[in-house]
């Protein structure tokens, strides 16, 4: 995991040396300026969810399965309210600016940035949701912490690209 | 086993074995096999790569030559480097790592058995995928097309408006899936190294191949990843009509080219890693003599793989960069020079004062370090912005990287065939026609590329469909052909080595060479568990301390 979180940094890395490349560059509008507004709520949910996950994975460690169950689907949750606020913000942009991936450069950058992490929360979500399905059939014991370990692992790679993404689409590019 | 099930079923008793055989291959998870499928998957695509070389060589014979057309001629070379790089030279080295990495360390198999299967299959049908654009290219009304827009893909050449069709959407997407392939090839690698080392298997006691492939799958992990992510773009501009290379909306095909050759340079090293790993397994055990300067070897090539990471606009020194970054990367690359060059000492330390037996893989092997110091030598001028840009898409950028990938990656994997197929057959490759091949490829190389760079340095320029008469270019033109031609010959010796000594080759034993790692210990082939019990090492060469008890390695280490 350790590896492919390593290579998965150098795609967003790609995209985001892409993004910071292309800004200011769009020759048409709207700019990130007039149409961004900063996704407070929904990054509170998304960080939090790594510590969620991060105890879920301890209490699993401990054999104390229905609190890991239950600090499991609230990760799944708060990762859902993330990806309903992804998808909030890019219905108001495509449908009351006009901006979409073949407007103008920043449309390109901005939506393969936040698409390609939006499409890893998806895929994190999807594995979560395959392990809370094992869990209520009660599969998921001390001794599958270790998969578990690493798929959280994977959700804070998630989280931690979010923090760079955040920083460079709504700080650095506004 | 399902297999018996179903062909019972089908009620093929006759055939059971054959399909029985062949379903194990196709569903196979071992390491050593799918190692194989992997080399033999490549040698087919090295047989299609080859035929198109020799088509652009047939072209280029004399001037204003119609072998082919124009647009043919553009397919070729586009196919030719396209198959050459992602569909023979990475299978076939990860192939080798494959087979070699878990029997060196001592393990049963890679860490990630599935995964390497899954990887495999994503490598080969990437290629098959590239190969059906030659049908499917245009959609599959009339005939198809092959991607035509050379291997670098540069913008705008890739974008819709100027590649139309699906000719370079099969090329994204080849080297896509093939891409995710080798990211999980490299994945495998390096957790099994880390992993699955035997008893006593401290990392500075691990086979100098090991680790350089350790430090190969590192950088596919930071190499390949840009080239995909690229690919996405390049999708997201041809599907989505996205910006990303259109400078008509204030994109760059600039960035385009930064993003291909931070993949495009290190891959080079990707691949010629692996073959210093192979040289520092193969040159010791025929000069015998331990490896000269173990510790400077694997530092040697952390460093270039860290400083390969920092050179990649030097492909880039004629679109107009500032001189600030001209002089940055004439810096970088020149620096790669050193620890490649601490390298070359150290294999010739290591050949120093050894006894040298002249045996296939080392007739190789030593061919390897002459024309690899000589591709190195025309690189370090290249490398120097001015040079550049006075030879920069020439011929003579051609004959280097040639002389790199033929001369240095070639040799050092035909060195590795003659060294390791005893292990994966059990029999020898005829040292006969191992001498015709290694003389005949020898002439056959040098007769091409080293006169390939006069007409680099007389102006002609690569990727060029034909030329007038009287430039100079013609004679050397005509003998750069023949010398391809016998290429092509000693390939075929190869290959009929290949398939002649399988049947009929002396029986090899575990150990033909007297050599000193681990996977001569166990039987040729090895059983699939490849050790009944697992090894433990004292040293870094098990096999001598097993075979000199009165004298082990591990008494000075």
């Amino acid at each position: 995991m350790a590896g492919l979180i390593i290579a998965e940094s150098a795609i967003f890395t790609i995209f985001v040396v892409a993004y910071l490349f292309y800004l200011g560059k769009s020759i048409t509008g709207p700019t990130p300026r007039e149409v961004l507004a900063t996704p407070i709520f929904y990054t509170i949910c998304l960080l939090s969810s790594s510590l969620t996950i991060h105890f879920a994975a301890k209490a699993l460690e401990r054999d104390y399965t229905r609190l890991f169950l239950g600090l499991w689907l609230l990760t799944i949750a708060m990762g859902g309210l993330f990806l309903f606020g992804t998808a909030e913000e890019w219905h108001r942009l495509i449908y009351e600016h006009g901006l979409t991936i073949s407007t103008n450069l920043f449309g390109t950058t901005y939506y393969s940035l936040v698409g390609l992490h939006a499409f890893h929360v998806t895929a994190g979500l999807i594995m979560l949701s395959l392990v809370a399905i094992f869990g209520f059939a009660g599969e998921v014991r001390a001794s599958q912490s270790g998969r578990v370990a690493v798929l959280s692992m994977y959700w804070h790679f998630v989280d931690a690209v979010w923090v760079v993404v955040f920083t460079v689409v709504y700080v650095l590019g506004r | 086993m399902s297999s018996n099930v179903i062909t019972a079923a089908v009620g093929q008793t006759e055939a059971r074995p054959w399909v029985d055989e062949l379903h194990q291959w196709l569903a196979t998870v071992d390491h050593k096999r799918l190692g194989i499928l992997y080399i033999g998957s490549a040698l087919l695509f090295l047989a299609v790569g080859g035929v198109e070389a020799l088509i652009i060589r047939i072209q280029l014979m004399h001037s204003h030559n119609n072998f082919v057309s124009p647009q043919v001629f553009n397919q070729m070379f586009t196919m030719h480097g396209t198959t050459m790089i992602f569909f023979v030279a990475m299978p076939i080295l990860f192939g080798f790592a494959n087979y070699l990495v878990p029997l060196m360390i001592g393990a049963r198999d890679m860490a990630f058995p599935r995964l390497n299967a899954f990887s495999f299959w994503l490598s080969f049908l990437g290629g098959l995928l590239l190969y059906f654009s030659f049908l499917g290219g245009s959609g599959l009304y009339g005939a198809g097309s092959a991607p035509d827009v050379g291997w670098w893909s540069y913008a705008p050449l890739g974008a819709r408006a100027f590649s139309p069709g699906h000719s370079s959407d099969y090329w994204t997407l080849a080297l896509l899936v093939s891409g995710f392939g080798s990211i999980g090839t490299a994945i495998n690698i390096i957790a099994t190294i880390l992993c699955l080392r035997c008893p006593g298997m401290k990392l500075n006691r691990m086979p100098l191949l090991v680790w350089m492939n350790l430090v190969m799958a590192g950088m596919v992990l930071l190499a390949i990843t840009p080239l995909s992510a690229a690919q996405i773009m390049l999708l997201i501009d041809r599907y989505l009509g996205g910006h990303f290379f259109d400078t008509q909306a204030g994109g760059s095909a600039v960035l385009w080219m930064h993003f291909f050759w931070i993949f495009g340079h290190p891959e080079v090293y990707v691949l010629i890693i692996p073959c210093f790993a192979f040289m520092s397994e193969i040159i010791p055990v025929f000069s015998r003599k331990p490896i000269f300067g173990y510790p400077v070897m694997v530092a040697a090539t952390v460093c270039i793989a860290f400083v390969s990471m920092s050179v990649w606009a030097h492909h880039m020194f004629t679109i107009g960069m500032n001189s600030y970054a001209n002089s940055f990367f004439t810096l970088t690359t020149m620096v790669v020079g050193i620890p490649t060059g601490i390298k070359i000492f150290n294999w010739i330390g290591t050949i120093w004062g050894g006894k040298i037996q002249f045996k296939t893989p080392m007739l190789f092997s030593i061919g390897f370090l002459f024309q690899f110091l000589i591709a190195g030598l025309t690189g370090i001028m290249m490398a120097a912005s001015p040079f550049d840009w006075q030879l920069s898409l020439s011929y003579f950028v051609v004959a280097h990287f040639h002389y790199v990938i033929v001369g240095g990656i070639l040799f050092a994997l035909f060195a590795a065939f003659y060294y390791w197929y005893p292990k994966m057959t059990g029999r020898m490759l005829s040292e006969h026609l191992g001498k015709w091949h290694f003389w005949l490829f020898l002439i056959g190389f040098h007769l091409t590329f080293d006169v390939m760079h006069v007409p680099g340095i007389l102006g002609m320029p690569r990727r060029i469909y034909t030329y007038e008469p009287g430039r100079g270019w013609d004679t050397l033109n005509f003998i750069v052909s023949i010398g391809a031609f016998i290429q092509a010959l000693a390939i075929l010796v190869f290959l009929a080595n290949l398939i002649i000594s399988y049947f009929t080759g002396v029986r090899a034993g575990n150990d033909p060479w007297d050599a000193w790692t681990l996977e001569w210990s166990t039987s040729s082939p090895p059983p699939a568990y490849n050790f009944a019990t697992v090894p433990t090492v004292a040293s870094r060469r098990p096999l001598w301390d097993l075979k000199h008890p009165e004298d082990p390695d591990s008494r000075y280490e």
